[in-house]
C-alpha cells in the first residue's frame, strides 16, 4: 500500500524545477494586480460619494451578473469595492491558471509519454498524481498568503489584513477547487485537449450558475463555487466558511481522482471516446477549407465572446449619464460636444476598444499560416498541387471574413443591449456603422501580418506588440492627453468616429488600398521564399 | 526518358552549404535510391524537388519544367511522402487522407480503402493519437491512392514494422510494374538494395557515386575472408586491399575488382588454408566510401 506512494517527494520537486519559471510568474501576477487594483481604486475613487456613486451602478442587473451582489452597499470602501468588484473575475483566472497547470501535469505528461518514463522507474501508481496535487496545494497556499499580504501590506484605510488574507484564501481555495475537479477529468477523459476543455467549460458553466443565480436566486447561486466563495465578502463581514468549503470539496475531489487513477489503466479514461469521421466532409477540399475546419472551434468561441462583450457594453449605456457625472476619469474620457447626447459620444470609444479587440481573432487566423509552417504541415499543401498564392490568399480571405463578422457581431451586441436599456432608441445602423468604419483598420493589420509572414516570418509576433500600442493609444490617448500625432501612428487612429464625424470615404478608400498593397506584397514574399520547419 | 534532372544544384542557408553542386538523374520507370547519413542534404534536395526551397544555385527540372516556377503543374503529377510526417491533430487519419487527394486534384477512393486495409490504419482516429508508423502511413496512402507519374519518398519506413515494409515494397514494386519512377531516400541500406536500380550516395551535399548497384560493386570488388598457414605481413601494404582486419584466425578485407587477380596470386604463397568471398553488401559500399573521403573520425552512419 505504501508503495503507491513511492517518490511522491521526488516529483514534487521535478515538477517544481520544470515550472520554476512559470509557477512564480502565475503567482506574482495574481499579487500585483489584486494589491496593484486596491491602489487604483483609492487613487481613482478619492472620496465616498464618487464610491458612493459607483456603488449605484453595480446595483444594476447586468454588474450584478457580471460581479456579484453588491453586499458594500451603504459603506462602499476601497475594501469592498476591490473584493465585490475582482474576486470573482480573480478567482475565475486563478481556476484557469490551476486548470491548464493540472491538465499539462497530469493527461499532458500522460499523453506525450513522459509520464510512461516515469512510471518505469521505482516510483508509487498514484505518486505523479499525489505530486501534482500537492504542488497545486502549495502554489494556491503561497498565491492566499502572498496576495493578502501585500494588500494588506499597502496600508489603504479599510484595506485591513483580515480582508486581505480572507480575500487571498477565498482565491486559493477557489484555485485549488479546480485543481482538484481538473484532476477528477483528467481520469475521464482521453486526452489533455479534452481535460482542459471540459475543465473549462465546468468553469464557464459554474461562472454563468453563479450570475443567473445573483440575478435571480441566492439558492442557486449558492450551487456554483463562484457563487459560494462570494459569500465571504472579504473587508465586510469576513465570513471564512465559503473557504472551508472550498478546501473541503477540493479534498474530496482529489481523493475520487487518486481513487480512479488507481483503478484505471495507463493512457485510458472512463469517457468513451467518439469514433471519428473516416471520411473528409465535402467541405474540407481546398486550403481555405482548411484554414476553417483547423480554427472554427476558436473563431466560434471568439464570435460568442464578442457578442457578449458587446452586450455587456451595450447593457452600461443606460448608467452612462450617471458615470459621466459621478467620475472624473469619465469626463476626461469623453470630450462634450454639440449636438449628440452623450450615449453618442460614448458610442466611438466602445466601437474602437471592441474594433482592437475584434482584430485579435482576425490576426491570429492570417498568423496561422505561420504556426502552419513552423509544426511541419505546410508542406503536405505545398507539396501538392496548391499555389503559394492560393495558400495566402485562403488565409487571408478567412482572416477578412472573421473581421467582418467579428465587427458586426460587436456593433449589433452594443445595439440590441443599448436600445433595450436605453429609454431613446438609436437606429441600430449607428452602431453597426460605429464598428464597422473600422474593417479598413483590422484590414490593415492582416495586411501587414502577411507581410510579415512573406518577408520577416521569425518577426511576426511584433504584430501583437503593435496592436498592444494601437490599444494604448487609442483607450488612453484622450486620458494621457497624448499629441495627436500619436493616435496617427496605428490605423485604428485614422477611423472616423461614427456618428460625431463626417465620414471621409477618401480616407478609408485609401486605407483599404494601403491593405491591398500590404497584403499582396505580402503573398509575393510568401511565394519566393523558402518554407521553414 | 528523364523525369528527374538536376544540374549543379546548390543550396546555402546562410553560410552553410546544404548542397554543392548535386547532379541526379532519375529515369522513367526506375527506383533510384538516394543515400547517405543525416545532414548529407538528402531531404534539402527532395524539398528544392518538390518547390518548398528554393534552389540558390543550379537547376532542378521534373518532367522537363522547373521545379520552383512550375511547382503547381508539376505537383499534379508528383506524390510526396515528407520523412517527418506532422498531421494536424484534431483531423482524422481519414479526414487527411481525403483532403491530399483533394488537393492533388483527385484520388481513386476504391484504391484509398484498399490501402488502408492493407496497411491496417483505422481511419477514424485523431491524428494526435498516431505513432511515428501510423502518422507515415496516412502519408503513404495518400501518396499510394493518388495516380501519379512520379513517387518521392524521404525515409518512408523509418517508423513502420516489418509487415508493413513489406507492404510498401509491394505498392513501390507495383508502381515500378506501371511504369511510374520512384525516387526514395533512405538510411535503411537492405532497403534500398532490395528496391532500387539505381543509387546515389551523397556526402556533405555532393553526391560521391552514382550508378546501379552493379557497377559500384565492380567498383568497389570483393570482400575476401583468408586464412593462410604463414603469416602475411605485408597484406594491408598490397594494392588494391582495403578494411583489413584480423578476423576468426584469419583476415578479412577488401578487393578491389581490377587488382583481385595479383592479389590471389601473391596470397598463394603463403599456403591457404581457407579463402572464402562475396559481393560487397551496400552498407560495405557506403561505409567504404565514407572512409575513403573522409580519412579520420567524422564519417560515421
Amino acid at each position: 500500500m505504501s508503495q503507491l506512494f513511492d517518490h511522491t517527494w521526488s516529483l514534487i520537486r521535478f515538477i517544481l524545477r520544470r515550472d520554476r519559471v512559470r509557477l512564480p510568474i502565475w503567482i506574482l501576477s495574481f499579487v500585483f494586480v489584486s494589491a496593484g487594483i486596491v491602489l487604483v481604486f483609492d487613487n481613482l475613487y478619492g472620496d465616498d460619494i464618487e464610491r458612493q456613486a459607483i456603488a449605484e451602478t453595480m446595483e444594476n442587473p447586468a454588474m450584478v451578473a457580471m460581479v456579484g451582489p453588491n453586499y458594500g452597499g451603504a459603506d462602499y470602501t476601497t475594501g469592498a469595492m476591490t473584493a465585490h468588484e475582482m474576486l470573482v473575475m480573480t478567482a475565475a483566472i486563478v481556476a484557469l491558471m490551476n486548470i491548464l497547470l493540472v491538465s499539462r501535469h497530469t493527461r499532458g505528461d500522460e499523453e506525450e509519454g513522459r509520464l510512461e518514463l516515469v512510471r518505469a522507474l521505482p516510483v508509487g501508481q498514484l505518486s505523479s498524481l499525489t505530486a501534482v496535487l500537492l504542488v497545486l496545494t502549495i502554489v494556491n497556499a503561497l498565491l492566499a498568503v502572498l496576495t493578502g499580504v501585500s494588500m494588506a501590506a499597502l496600508q489603504v484605510e479599510s484595506v485591513d489584513l483580515h480582508g486581505s488574507l480572507l480575500f487571498g484564501a477565498a482565491l486559493g481555495a477557489t484555485g485549488l477547487f479546480f485543481a482538484a475537479l481538473t484532476a477528477v477529468f483528467a481520469q475521464l477523459t482521453q486526452n489533455a485537449r479534452a481535460t482542459t476543455g471540459l475543465s473549462i467549460a465546468a468553469l464557464l458553466v459554474f461562472y454563468m450558475i453563479r450570475a443567473i443565480g445573483d440575478v435571480m436566486s441566492e439558492a442557486l447561486a449558492l450551487t456554483s463555487p463562484l457563487g459560494w466563495i462570494l459569500r465571504a465578502k472579504p473587508f465586510v463581514e469576513n465570513l471564512w466558511w465559503p473557504v472551508l468549503l472550498s478546501v473541503g470539496l477540493a479534498v474530496a475531489l482529489s481523493l475520487l481522482a487518486l481513487y480512479l487513477n488507481s483503478i484505471r489503466d495507463h493512457d485510458s479514461g472512463f469517457l468513451p471516446t467518439r469514433a471519428g469521421r473516416t471520411q473528409a466532409p465535402a467541405t474540407l477540399r481546398g486550403p481555405f477549407g482548411l484554414a476553417w475546419r483547423l480554427q472554427r472551434t476558436g473563431l466560434i468561441a471568439w464570435a460568442v465572446a464578442l457578442f457578449i462583450l458587446g452586450i455587456s457594453y451595450g447593457s452600461v449605456l443606460g448608467e452612462i449619464e450617471r458615470f459621466f457625472e459621478g467620475i472624473d476619469l469619465f469626463q476626461q474620457l469623453i470630450v462634450e460636444q454639440e449636438g449628440f447626447s452623450l450615449i453618442e459620444l460614448f458610442i466611438p470609444v466602445l466601437s474602437s476598444v471592441m474594433a482592437i479587440l475584434a482584430s485579435i481573432p482576425a490576426i491570429m487566423v492570417m498568423l496561422k499560416v505561420k504556426t502552419e509552417e513552423k509544426n511541419g504541415r505546410m508542406e503536405h499543401v505545398i507539396g501538392r498541387s496548391v499555389s503559394r498564392w492560393r495558400v495566402a490568399f485562403s488565409y487571408w480571405l478567412l482572416a477578412a471574413l472573421t473581421a467582418i463578422t467579428m465587427l458586426f457581431l460587436t456593433g449589433i451586441g452594443l445595439g440590441l443591449a443599448g436600445n433595450a436599456v436605453l429609454a431613446e432608441d438609436l437606429p441600430l445602423g449607428t452602431y453597426i456603422g460605429a464598428s464597422f468604419v473600422y474593417l479598413p483598420a483590422v484590414l490593415i493589420m492582416i495586411g501587414l501580418a502577411l507581410a510579415f509572414i512573406g518577408f520577416l516570418p521569425n518577426f511576426a509576433s511584433v504584430i501583437w506588440l503593435y496592436l498592444g500600442l494601437s490599444f494604448f493609444v487609442v483607450y488612453l490617448g484622450e486620458l494621457l492627453q497624448l499629441p495627436d500625432w500619436v493616435e496617427k501612428l496605428t490605423p485604428y487612429g485614422h477611423i472616423p468616429a461614427i456618428p460625431l464625424d463626417e465620414v471621409n470615404y477618401g480616407v478609408l478608400a485609401l486605407m483599404i488600398a494601403i491593405a491591398v498593397l500590404l497584403s499582396v506584397a505580402g503573398a509575393y514574399g510568401f511565394r519566393r521564399r523558402d518554407l521553414k520547419t | 526518358m528523364t523525369v528527374v534532372k538536376t544540374q549543379g544544384l546548390s543550396k546555402t542557408f546562410g553560410d552553410f552549404k546544404a548542397l554543392d553542386g548535386v547532379d541526379i538523374e532519375v529515369k522513367e520507370g526506375e527506383v533510384f535510391g538516394f543515400i547517405g547519413p543525416n545532414g548529407a542534404g538528402k531531404s534539402t534536395t527532395l524539398r528544392v524537388l518538390l518547390g518548398i526551397l528554393k534552389a540558390s544555385e543550379g537547376s532542378a527540372e521534373i518532367f522537363g519544367k522547373d521545379v520552383w516556377k512550375d511547382a503547381v503543374d508539376i505537383h499534379k503529377r508528383v506524390a510526396y511522402v515528407p520523412g517527418d510526417v506532422n498531421l494536424w491533430p484534431n483531423l482524422t487519419g481519414g479526414e487527411v487522407i481525403d483532403l491530399f487527394g483533394r488537393l492533388r486534384g483527385g484520388y481513386d477512393k476504391a484504391r484509398r480503402d484498399e490501402l488502408i486495409s492493407r496497411f491496417g490504419l483505422d481511419p477514424g482516429k485523431k491524428c494526435r493519437t498516431y505513432s511515428k508508423g501510423n502518422r507515415q502511413k496516412v502519408a503513404l496512402i495518400a501518396a499510394f491512392s493518388a495516380d501519379a507519374d512520379l513517387y518521392i519518398f524521404d525515409e518512408p519506413t523509418s517508423g513502420l514494422d516489418p509487415l508493413m515494409e513489406r507492404v510498401f515494397s509491394e505498392y513501390v514494386h507495383e508502381a515500378k510494374a506501371q511504369g511510374k519512377s520512384i525516387l526514395l531516400s533512405s538510411h535503411i541500406l537492405s532497403e534500398v538494395e532490395k528496391l532500387c536500380d539505381r543509387v546515389a550516395i551523397i556526402r556533405k551535399g555532393r553526391i560521391i557515386e552514382t550508378g546501379t548497384l552493379k557497377e559500384m560493386r565492380h567498383l568497389t570488388g570483393s570482400l575476401m575472408f583468408i586464412e593462410t598457414e604463414k603469416p602475411i605481413p605485408d597484406l594491408a601494404e598490397l594494392r588494391g586491399v582495403h578494411r583489413v582486419q584480423v578476423f576468426d584466425g584469419g583476415w578479412s578485407f577488401q578487393v578491389d575488382a581490377d587488382e583481385l587477380d595479383a592479389v590471389v596470386r601473391h596470397l598463394s604463397a603463403f599456403g591457404i588454408k581457407r579463402m572464402e568471398s562475396r559481393p560487397p553488401t551496400l552498407e560495405d559500399l557506403f561505409i567504404r566510401h565514407y572512409e575513403e573521403t573522409e580519412t579520420g573520425a567524422g564519417g560515421g552512419v
